[in-house]
């Protein structure tokens, strides 16, 4: 099974449908299945044995992931926003490779490094005329079978080498299949996408509306104003963002509350942890909109639990404490996946016990390149830690390897985070371990200052925080910033607060 | 048979493909389906007509076996003579 079955069988029901908005230029089903046989023909030309994006999100980005799974070689987006270095060990990495993109920087780092990597390189323009200009021979081209790898992602590697994330045809498959409903969009509607094309979410948006035939709109660069400008002239019902981006968005609409966004219904978030005051506000000003937390990794192709619509409401009307909390889980997992959480043992643990999330099913590859993650039964430690309680609801704690191990007691930063974050002068908090003689760790904050609040004193803050915790809890180090580092997804940059504190 | 391969039918334009299959012969409109088309199509039978629906994924009762429409004709799809249903999931909310 190949994932072009995807492209295929949209352009055969609708191929005059619109499937592709993007820097307003339109293009349907038909003309991006097209394009991606001509793609195949570029690709098989050049002998890569990658196709590589260097690049923001475009019909290229389409035309590249579906070409290159027609001619059964991985596709392989980078992040463009790596410095040379990196990206040059990257590009060393997947030689040779079809390059779409930075043509100059391709140019430039090869010129820098002592192997010939062999790319072809094509500039977006370039890649997306050739590829609508390449008729393929004839019609009985022998496409891949679709049994080997269709995306190889890198993951962030800070403290080693990127690691190479594998997902094979029959994950991103069995996600889309048993996930979304053929064709199951009628014509009005449309998705933006904002996600850039080298995270997982930027390529599962793509493949999820292709298979519901919704017409995709991209905005390769977000700014909150152009969102909303392409939400209004688009007529968008569908929309991704990570939670700073709803912050963004939230605040520009605020300014421009004349813009028209009564086509959204449906908004779903994910990438990081969604600050309870920026859902709440977003359920007040789209009340148009169905929100849907997603839960998910690179190595699980993308949503692997969801909280829904009714969900988000429920929990925001209810007066039931334990529905109000759902807000802040990640919801339930799909009906195609199984989880379980574990201690470090590998005991499976039950109700509102934290441990490790494990996963599994047909979407969960757990593969790197050269090595699999998976442990007996197919089950893949997330490196997430969390729990479900006892309704069968998945809550997240952090990354496993940020848990605070104090004298042998194992805390999560997230709840100490979420009751500093209480405080009305706190506008941002980042709790993480501190060595510590006496404890081996010890708790560390660092905490933004609410625009002109005034700073309190240590004393109070950990008297906050013993009062709703344990004393265990209680931060040993405090200190302010202007603000906390994240990444373009949203994720909060706990090593570097680490490396701050502990200096 | 391997999950992935395409099967057309003999007696009109269905084309599925295998997601999950056991032992038995997959039919459409009362012939059994091949990889290849034969030179000469197969009748129709009247009691295997119900029709094929593009996306739609039709299933056994034990669950043996798992097809996808990915092309939709006249014929409907069986197993040693045995209808396939379709499998309906309660749909999700768009996550991505």
């Amino acid at each position: 099974m190949n994932i072009s079955l995807l492209l295929e069988m949209a352009a055969e029901a609708a191929p005059d449908r619109i499937a592709l908005v993007c820097d307003g230029k339109r293009w349907t089903y038909g003309d991006l299945l097209a394009a991606a046989r001509g793609a195949f023909e570029l690709i098989q030309e050049s002998g890569a044995e990658y196709v590589a994006l260097l690049d923001e999100s475009s019909e290229a980005s389409v035309i590249a992931l579906f070409g290159a799974a027609l001619a059964g070689v991985p596709y392989c987006p980078l992040n463009y926003r790596l410095a040379d270095a990196d990206l040059a060990a990257l590009l060393d990495r997947i030689s040779p490779a079809l390059v779409v993109g930075d043509e100059e920087r391709v140019t430039r780092l090869q010129a820098g490094f002592e192997r010939d990597w062999g790319h072809t390189i094509y500039s977006r323009e370039e890649f997306s005329l050739k590829a609508q200009e390449t008729v393929p021979a004839d019609d009985s081209r022998e496409y891949d079978m679709g049994e080997g790898v269709a995306v190889q992602l890198f993951t962030s590697g800070t403290t080693a080498a990127p690691k190479a994330a594998i997902l094979r045809h029959s994950n991103l498959l069995g996600y889309i299949l048993g996930t979304v409903e053929f064709g199951a969009a009628d014509e009005s509607e449309a998705a933006l996408v904002v996600v850039p094309p080298y995270h997982i979410a930027g390529i599962s948006a793509l493949m999820s509306s292709i298979y519901a035939n919704r017409t995709i709109v991209m905005l390769p660069a977000f700014s909150p104003e152009g969102w909303l400008a392409l939400v209004e002239s688009e007529k968008v019902t569908n929309a991704f963002v990570v939670p700073t981006m709803l912050g963004r968005i939230i605040e520009a609409f605020e300014k421009a509350p004349e813009t028209n966004v009564s086509s959204l219904r449906a908004i779903a978030y994910g990438g990081g942890k969604m600050p309870i005051e920026v859902i709440t506000k977003a359920l007040e000003r789209f009340p148009g909109a169905g929100f849907t937390n997603a839960y998910g990794l690179t190595e699980t192709s993308s949503t692997i639990a969801l909280l829904g619509p009714d969900e988000h409401r429920a929990a925001l009307t209810s007066d039931d404490p334990k529905v109000r909390a759902r807000l802040s889980s990640l919801g339930q997992p799909l009906p195609t996946v199984e989880i379980e959480i574990r201690d470090e043992d590998g005991r499976v643990l039950g109700p509102n016990e934290p441990g490790e999330i494990y996963v599994r099913g047909d979407q969960v590859s757990g593969e790197y390149k050269g090595k699999s993650a998976l442990v007996e039964g197919g089950w893949f430690p997330t490196r997430d830690a969390g729990f479900i309680d006892e309704d069968g609801y998945l809550f997240l704690s952090g990354r496993a390897d940020d848990v605070i191990v104090r004298g042998g007691e194992n805390m999560s930063p997230g709840e100490i985070e979420d009751v500093l974050l209480t405080h009305p002068a706190i506008a941002d908090a980042c709790a993480c371990a501190v060595p510590s003689v006496e404890w081996g760790e010890a708790v560390g904050v660092a905490m933004v200052l609410r625009e002109g609040a005034e700073q309190p004193n240590d004393a109070e803050l950990k008297e906050l925080v013993r009062a709703r915790l344990r004393s265990s809890r209680v931060p040993e180090k405090i200190i302010f910033v202007s603000e906390l580092p994240y990444n373009e997804m949203g994720k909060l940059l706990r090593r570097e607060i680490r490396a701050i504190l502990a200096n | 048979m391997k999950p992935g391969t395409r099967l057309k039918s003999a007696a009109c334009d269905t084309e599925v493909m295998v997601i999950r299959c056991g032992d038995g012969t997959i039919e459409c409109g009362g012939a059994p389906m091949g990889e290849a088309k034969p030179a000469e199509p197969a009748e129709l039978s009247s009691d295997h007509a119900n029709g094929t629906l593009m996306g739609k994924r039709y299933v056994d009762a034990d669950g043996k076996f798992e097809l996808l429409c990915v092309k939709p004709g006249k014929g409907s799809l069986s197993v040693d003579g045995v209808a396939l249903v379709t499998k309906d999931a309660k749909p999700l909310p768009a996550s991505d």
